[in-house]
């Protein structure tokens, strides 16, 4: 029998915190209590660390099959447990598209073979995502898909958007919704407003997302069904959330660290790593974002994970791909960002970055109770660090955060009882 | 003091947009006495790096670089290795290669030259970048404007056209705003971009109002483009509305000028008897490019030859 004890750390519970032993066997949380006698089991010491379930991205490109010289499963993976990430949940803009039953089963079992976190494919809604018909979305689900979404490529069809939301619940599958007016973002590399006319770079009005996020909603609000809206980037796009929230609409919603720590001051430097979609907002945009997430009209925080080689970013700003590698740095952002700054709870953040993402989409994990898969996360909460793009395992070193302060290190990750990642300097 | 390279008034300092308009009067006294061979830059490279179509600005850097005695290289994206898919910065390291003391680079996109100047060792002179900056057309446009009223305290300048993309327009009232000079900018609402106020420049909302009192009347060029992509109707109705003829420049201030950076479309912009005008500066604007850019070229080189000792 295989077991593993974790012993003595502050156990993230999703309404408090407490110093208790994780007791594991057989990749399952069997017990947890203070002070676990437990013979012939491995033990793990946790003591001055936190111990929290393993986080869940429901949002990442792996960008195989396809553009593996960007990121492959392996190297994805790599980064996601480094990052404190038990499961991760892949976007469909691959090449081929995963569009259909046979592509996600090729990612399914190429990320059991890698063997690091659990990957969950996300099936496109329309064939090839061009936004035309829908894909075979009964099928792909039966092959592991958890979700369906055009991201990248939004579908511009409303009447397509309403099929995909009617025809995925019969499947109980959900749409996540990249919103993005292309008409109104007309070529755009950052976001309108006074920086991109100092730049003299093309800007993408906040209507370009807050347009689709509103018909959305009034999608889901008319046809009784559930939407997800995925990075959430304007003030007006929390306030038209919180609208609908308080309305009753099934609407859920994710933002990513970048829309909650940085502003598109960035841009002025020309430096392509501040390129991403949608586009880095005013510092007032910043702050409602905040406050979405404070407030709990934004659920879940994911990563936008989109790795790209460098000489994608060694380009003029309107050439670079868009796109930013967060996997590695998620955590310590958030907790950083959040937590330290007294904006949420650390139950509140494991809630955004674990426990939420779980329950919209119906994985397994997301809270450590006795019974439920031992997906789980160490960190150090005390452990301040510099980040370098140098140290990461992701293929893609496409951050705006190089050279941070940020506080939180991952030290473990353990994805069903195993341990995946371990901080090397333990 | 000027650094390595000319990338935009955006971040370079009165004192340095002074020191060159100071430096061109003596260029143009040279260039009226047609003294066109002189000893300045001799042994030294100005290479023109064009990825869009110039006829005035890229002859104007060429001919101020042989005035100096500089040698010169156009190269241009349509017939260079660019075609073939070589990225700027690879394109940068080639010309850095050949030892060339300065690249003069047009780009159809914003901060093409900030990343070329990265990477290079050469000078590097923005002469236009997509819709961010294009720093020398605003120098000779202060030229223009210091020799006809002596200075800029308190001086009104009107911009009437496609301010949106208009690098010319961004340059001279990040400029005009250091110098002490009023900007109001006049537009169709498809053309004028965001947060200009917080720029420093004042948005007219009538033709009256922009040319009210202004000592400067600058037209910019309307791209035919622009009416193709749906930014205004047509051609006819854009120079009803927006655009000046005689019975508007009344408004403006009796002794004011007319400028316009060129290509000139007659009848839109601005009709043909604004530009013919006694007060119209067009073509004068031409020749103080010329004395701006060899002041700059001048500046520069000399910086680079300080620097180069001390390596």
């Amino acid at each position: 029998m295989n077991r593993l004890l974790v012993r003595g750390g502050t156990v993230v519970f999703s309404d408090h915190c407490t110093v208790c032993d994780i007791l594991i066997e057989d990749g399952k949380i069997v017990q947890i209590a203070h002070c676990i006698e437990a013979e012939g089991a491995t033990v793990l010491d946790a003591s001055g660390l936190h111990v929290f379930p393993g986080l869940i991205d429901m949002h990442v490109h792996l960008r195989e099959p396809g553009f593996e010289y960007k990121e492959d499963i392996a190297s994805g993976s790599a980064a996601a447990v480094r990052g404190g990430f038990t499961q991760v949940c892949c976007m469909p803009n691959t090449q081929p598209v995963c569009d259909n039953a046979a592509v996600v089963g090729y990612i399914v079992a190429r990320a059991k073979e890698v063997g690091l976190c659990k990957v969950r494919p996300i099936g496109a809604i329309t064939v090839g995502e061009a936004g035309e018909r829908l894909a075979e979305i009964g099928k792909m689900k039966q092959a592991g898909a958890v979700a369906i979404s055009d991201d990248g490529k939004p579908v511009s069809d409303a009447r397509m958007m309403r099929l995909a939301m009617e025809y995925a619940s019969d499947f109980a599958m959900l749409c996540l919704s990249h919103c993005e007016d292309r008409s109104l973002a007309d070529g755009g590399v950052v976001n309108e407003g006074y920086n991109s006319t100092l730049a003299g770079l093309k800007g993408i009005p906040r209507a370009a997302e807050e347009i689709m996020i509103a018909r959305e909603i009034l999608l889901a609000e008319t046809l009784g069904k559930h939407v997800h809206i995925c990075h959430v980037s304007t003030r007006g796009g929390v306030q038209l959330l919180r609208e609908a929230k308080a309305r009753g609409v099934a609407v859920t919603a994710e933002t990513c660290p970048h829309y909650f720590t940085l502003t598109d001051d960035l841009i002025l430097s020309y430096d392509a790593n501040t390129k991403v979609n949608p586009p880095l907002r005013e510092a007032a945009d910043v702050a409602a974002i905040r406050e979405g997430l404070r407030d709990g009209t934004i659920d879940c925080i994911v990563t936008d994970h989109a790795p790209h080689h460098r000489d994608e970013k060694m380009v003029e700003y309107n050439l670079a791909a868009f796109g930013i590698s967060g996997l590695e740095t998620s955590f310590s952002l958030s907790y950083t960002a959040l937590v330290r700054a007294g904006i949420l709870t650390l139950n509140e953040l494991v809630e955004k970055m674990s426990a939420n993402p779980a329950r919209i989409l119906g994985l397994e994990g997301g809270s450590l109770q006795e019974g439920m898969c031992a997906d789980l996360m160490l960190a150090d909460l005390d452990a301040e660090y510099k980040i370098d793009s140098k140290t990461f395992v992701s293929r893609g070193k496409n951050t705006p955060f190089n050279g941070r302060f940020v506080y939180g290190k991952v030290k473990y990750t353990i994805v069903d009882g195993q341990i995946k990642f371990c901080d090397e300097k333990n | 003091m000027l650094g390595k390279d000319l990338l935009g008034l955006y971040d370079t300092s009165a004192e340095d947009i002074l020191s060159i308009l100071d430096t061109a009067v003596g260029m143009k006294k040279l260039l009226t006495q047609n003294l066109k061979k002189l000893p300045h830059l001799q042994g030294r490279t100005v290479t023109t790096l064009f990825y869009e179509n110039s006829t005035r600005t890229r002859c104007s850097f060429e001919l101020a670089a042989k005035y100096l005695g500089a040698g010169t290289v156009n190269v241009s994206a349509s017939s260079s290795s660019v075609q073939k898919g070589e990225t700027l910065i690879d394109t940068g390291y080639t010309l850095d290669a050949m030892k060339n003391d300065v690249i003069v680079i047009r780009h159809p996109m914003g901060g093409a030259p900030h990343l070329l100047a990265k990477h290079v060792r050469a000078s590097v002179i923005n002469a236009g970048d997509g819709m961010n900056e294009h720093p020398t057309q605003a120098l000779l446009d202060f030229y223009t404007m210091r020799e006809k009223f002596g200075g800029f305290q308190g001086l009104k300048v009107a911009i009437l056209g496609d301010i949106k993309h208009s690098r010319v327009a961004k340059s001279n009232v990040f400029g005009l705003k250091k110098l002490g000079a009023e900007v109001c900018l006049f537009a169709p609402g498809t053309l004028m971009p965001q947060g200009v106020e917080r720029l420093g420049a004042k948005v007219a909302r009538s033709r009256e109002e922009a040319l009210a009192g202004a000592n400067v009347v600058m037209g910019l060029r309307i791209q035919l483009e622009r009416m193709h992509g749906g930014l205004f109707p047509s051609l006819a109705e854009y120079s009803q509305y927006y655009g000046v003829g005689e019975d508007f420049l009344r408004f403006a201030d009796k002794d004011c000028i007319v400028m316009h950076p060129g290509p000139v479309n007659r009848g839109v912009e601005f009709t043909s008897d604004v530009i013919d005008a006694p007060n119209s500066k067009i073509t004068e604007q031409v020749l103080n490019g010329v004395a701006v850019r060899m002041a700059l070229l001048f500046l520069l080189i000399k910086n680079r030859q300080g620097g180069e000792k001390n390596e």
